[in-house]
């Protein structure tokens, strides 16, 4: 059981969990996630680890409402538990001093994209954030990211704040304009990464992107998480999830997220009817 | 009433009752049955006792088998319980999924007339009786050691050694990555097989011994051996299994509809995905299956997909029916419940439809030329054969790897082949002093009863190596 200490919610439909896990607290690094199921009938769902204070043995947890689960996220409370969480997974990202890099966050990937660029200004790099969002009151984190980069963009797609249109359109300014760009990190939607790579891929530039396949125990275990990188067949959970993004097959992994999409609205239906019956399953949305 | 030996061996091998293959494909409920009181005791009574038993060469924990058979005979089942308990501390697991045709019951001397005594489903009768009577019950007996030892993963290796160490006086801390203890028997072994309730007993009376879980702790990530070390655990146990799932490698194998049989049965055994949407995980299962492989795990995931109702589901496998690694009775009820086995073929593509998924399984015959190293005749594809079958699901059951990520975190560890652990065999012991390893991560024989052996030979050379470091 893992206590939340924390729950608010910080644009419509996304919310942001500080949850008690000490022992995940102190080993949590940069690009990692965790695996939860919220109670004795949930899913296991993979969430990356936005932030985590050792000193308190919290990590935060920012979550997208999207389909079940998220759904029942959306109704706990400070002061619920989270039944099992279990973490860090994947491989830590890669903190180096490559000079200068650009880091593009969309939709809740600025959540995975901030302890990742705090890590890399860290290690002395010059920081470029690009984050976006489709409407101002969706953007979040905007104040966390500002402080860690040494330049910040900010993008809408209704042009409602900041810059109209898409975060890839500054940085294919930066690189005609012929700027020095070390490493690209891209996190967000999946045609988002896919855009960066076909952007960065004719200059030869590193990018770096996270990506989201279905995971069922994030162990290695299930090989639910597949995804082709070059020639390879790796697992997301333990190879990953940030892989280079020039060699990501992103048609197929595209497909993949698809697998379980028919399954998942009928879940939601279903999810819905319970909430409108007010038959929510135990430990969930406590009093 | 004493028989004579010509009496004994008049009486036919019971069989052991089953479930109606009608009934039994339409819900997960336990299969076979088990015997009742009087025709386990017809059935221990034909044991020779004799004074060479061979049936005991054949169980990888020498389990004293004539022993306990003339227990039974007189009666006294609590008896028989404790004798097979000094050996095998989950009975009830064993006796229901070791692979006994080629172990205790193929050497057995009645085995030659093609029906040995039915050990199996006799260990199975005294331990489901000694669970339900509540005869036996495991106790601490010495007092504390002062000691704490540390377990990863609870299958059956960790469970038996962190029992074995419990009983030893020991405070023992079992580690698992995932959110129930109990391994392959509670992801991969099916319900219907081996009910969850019989594993979570076996759980709750470690529970009782003072044994400590740990769960949702994958070490290595959460928590390093080094850690352990460090937080006063004076040995490590590592039994994580091999449960890296392993792929052919042909083309389409990542197309929607394709799965390991490790995900497939995980989402339906440990997940419940079989009363989705009342539990939250779906599983796919669609009209047309095909499975892959010959062994137990084919044999699970076959009869599990069964059970979610499609029109077909074959099993395709590469040799013949003969070389199938599969337990007998897994393969009897297999094709009793209707599935269709394609043997002498192997798969070498599968074809998508416009929106990725599976459509057709592109397969090529083969033929068996002279035995391998594994003692079993190498197939060997027939040239031009190639056909096509349409699936809509594929499940790929071909065997499994060992996980790398405790040896890339711990140091001083080696590896033998294939990624397995090198351990002294009377010891179990690794390359590095205190870290001791068993089951399928050490390479046995991937069997229930061989994990839960090398279980208990460490749990014993884990006592006498905290003993004598003081
Ligand atoms: C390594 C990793 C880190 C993640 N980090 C975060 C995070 O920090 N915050 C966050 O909000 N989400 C994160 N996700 C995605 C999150 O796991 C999914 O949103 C969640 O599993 C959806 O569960 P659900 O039951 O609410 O939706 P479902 O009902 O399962 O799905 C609803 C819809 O979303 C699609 N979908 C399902 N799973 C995924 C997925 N993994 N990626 C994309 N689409 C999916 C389904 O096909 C379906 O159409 C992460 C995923 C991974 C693999
Ligand atoms: C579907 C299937 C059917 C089978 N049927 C039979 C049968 O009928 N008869 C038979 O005798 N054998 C059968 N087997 C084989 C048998 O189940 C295995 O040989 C046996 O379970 C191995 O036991 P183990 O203790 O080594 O590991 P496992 O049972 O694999 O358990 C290992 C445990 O360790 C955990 N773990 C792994 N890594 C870590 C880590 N880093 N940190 C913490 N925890 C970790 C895992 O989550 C798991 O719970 C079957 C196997 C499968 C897959
Ligand atoms: S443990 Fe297995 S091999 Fe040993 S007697 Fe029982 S069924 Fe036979
Ligand atoms: S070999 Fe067969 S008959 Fe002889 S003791 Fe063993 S079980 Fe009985
Ligand atoms: S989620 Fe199961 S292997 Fe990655």
């Amino acid at each position: 059981m893992a206590k939340i200490l924390e729950k608010k919610e910080l644009a419509p439909r996304t919310h942001y969990l500080r949850v008690h896990a000490p022992v995940i607290a102190t080993h949590a690094r940069p690009g990692q996630f965790v695996i939860i199921r919220l109670h004795e009938k949930g899913e296991r769902i993979p969430l990356t680890i936005a932030d985590s204070d050792s000193s308190v043995g919290s990590i935060t947890l920012i979550v997208q409402e999207i389909g079940g689960t998220t759904k029942q996220i959306a109704l706990l409370r400070t002061g619920d538990d989270i039944r099992d969480v279990l973490g860090p997974l994947g491989a830590p990202s890669e903190i180096e001093n490559f000079g200068t890099v650009v880091l593009l966050g969309g939709g809740f990937g600025i959540a995975a994209i901030h302890p990742i660029a705090k890590a890399l200004r860290q290690a002395g790099n010059t920081i470029i954030s690009i984050v976006g969002a489709r409407t101002k009151h969706l953007l979040i984190m905007e104040r966390e990211m500002q402080a860690v980069s040494h330049e910040f963009v900010v993008m809408t797609d209704d042009g409602s704040y900041g810059r109209m249109g898409l975060v890839i359109e500054p940085l294919r300014e930066m690189i005609e304009q012929g700027r020095a760009i070390h490493r690209v990190v891209a996190i967000g939607p999946l045609p988002m990464m896919r855009a960066v790579a076909e952007l960065t891929r004719p200059h030869g530039i590193p990018t770096v992107v996270s990506l989201n396949p279905v995971m069922v125990d994030g162990t290695g275990m299930c090989g639910g998480c597949r995804v082709t990188v070059g020639e390879h067949t790796k697992f997301a959970c333990v190879d990953g999830p940030e892989f280079d993004a020039h060699l990501v097959n992103f048609d197929e992994l595209a497909a993949r997220s698809r697998m379980y999409r028919e399954f998942e609205e009928l879940h939601v239906c279903r999810i819905e009817e319970r909430l409108q019956q007010h038959e929510v399953p135990q430990g969930v949305a406590g009093q | 009433m004493t028989l004579t030996p010509q009496e004994r061996m008049k009486i036919p091998r019971h069989p052991l009752p089953a479930q109606p293959p009608e009934l039994r494909v339409q819900c997960f409920a336990e299969v076979a049955l088990g015997y009742d009181e009087q025709t386990a005791r017809e059935e221990a009574m034909r044991c020779l006792q004799c004074k060479r038993p061979y049936c005991v060469d054949g169980c990888p924990v020498a389990i004293d088998i004539p022993g306990f058979l003339k227990e039974i005979v007189a009666g006294n089942i609590d008896v028989a319980a404790a004798i097979i308990k000094k050996t095998n501390s989950l009975p009830s697991i064993c006796g229901r999924v070791c692979p006994q045709e080629t172990q205790c019951e193929e050497r057995c001397v009645l085995a030659k007339k093609g029906q040995p005594v039915a050990i199996g489903a006799l260990e199975r009768f005294v331990a489901d009786y000694d669970r339900r009577y509540r005869l036996t019950k495991p106790e601490v007996t010495v007092k504390a050691s002062g000691k704490k030892i540390a377990v990863v993963g609870s299958g059956p290796a960790g469970l038996t050694a962190a029992g074995t160490l419990a009983q030893m006086g020991h405070a023992v801390t079992i580690f698992e990555a995932l959110h129930e203890p109990g391994g392959v028997l509670v992801y991969g072994i099916p319900e219907f097989r081996l009910p969850k309730e019989i594993v979570r007993e076996e759980v709750s009376s470690l529970l009782d011994l003072g044994v400590e879980f740990n769960l949702n702790v994958l070490v290595g990530r959460t928590l390093t051996i080094d850690e352990l070390f460090a937080a006063g655990y004076s040995a490590v146990f590592l039994a994580p299994g091999a449960g890296v799932p392993q792929f052919m490698g042909i083309p389409g194998e990542n197309l929607n509809g394709v799965s390991s049989a490790n995900e497939f049965l995980t989402r339906v055994n440990l997940m419940k995905a079989f009363l989705f949407p009342e539990y939250d995980t779906p599983v796919y299962c669609g009209k047309h299956v095909a499975v892959i492989g010959g062994g137990n795990t084919a044999m699970d995931a076959a009869r599990t997909a069964k059970r979610l109702g499609p029109e077909k589901v074959y099993i395709v496998y590469r040799r013949s029916e003969k070389e199938m690694p599969a337990r007998r009775e897994e393969i009897e009820h297999a094709k009793e419940e209707g599935i269709e086995f394609m043997c002498l073929t192997a798969p070498v593509a599968y074809h998508s439809n416009s929106r990725g998924w599976v459509e057709e399984m592109e397969c090529i015959r083969m033929e068996l030329s002279e035995p391998d190293e594994s003692g079993r005749r190498r197939p060997v594809p027939v040239p031009n054969s190639n056909f096509r079958v349409p699936v809509d699901t594929v499940i790929v059951a071909i065997g499994a790897k060992t996980n790398d990520l405790i040896v890339k975190t711990t140091g001083g560890l080696t590896v033998a082949k294939k990624g397995y652990l090198l351990v002294d065999p009377e010891t179990q012991m690794t390359t590095r002093p205190g870290i001791f390893a068993g089951g399928d991560i050490a390479g046995g024989e991937a069997t229930v009863i061989a994990a839960m052996g090398q279980g208990r030979v460490a749990a014993h050379s884990i006592h006498r190596y905290v003993l004598e470091r003081g």
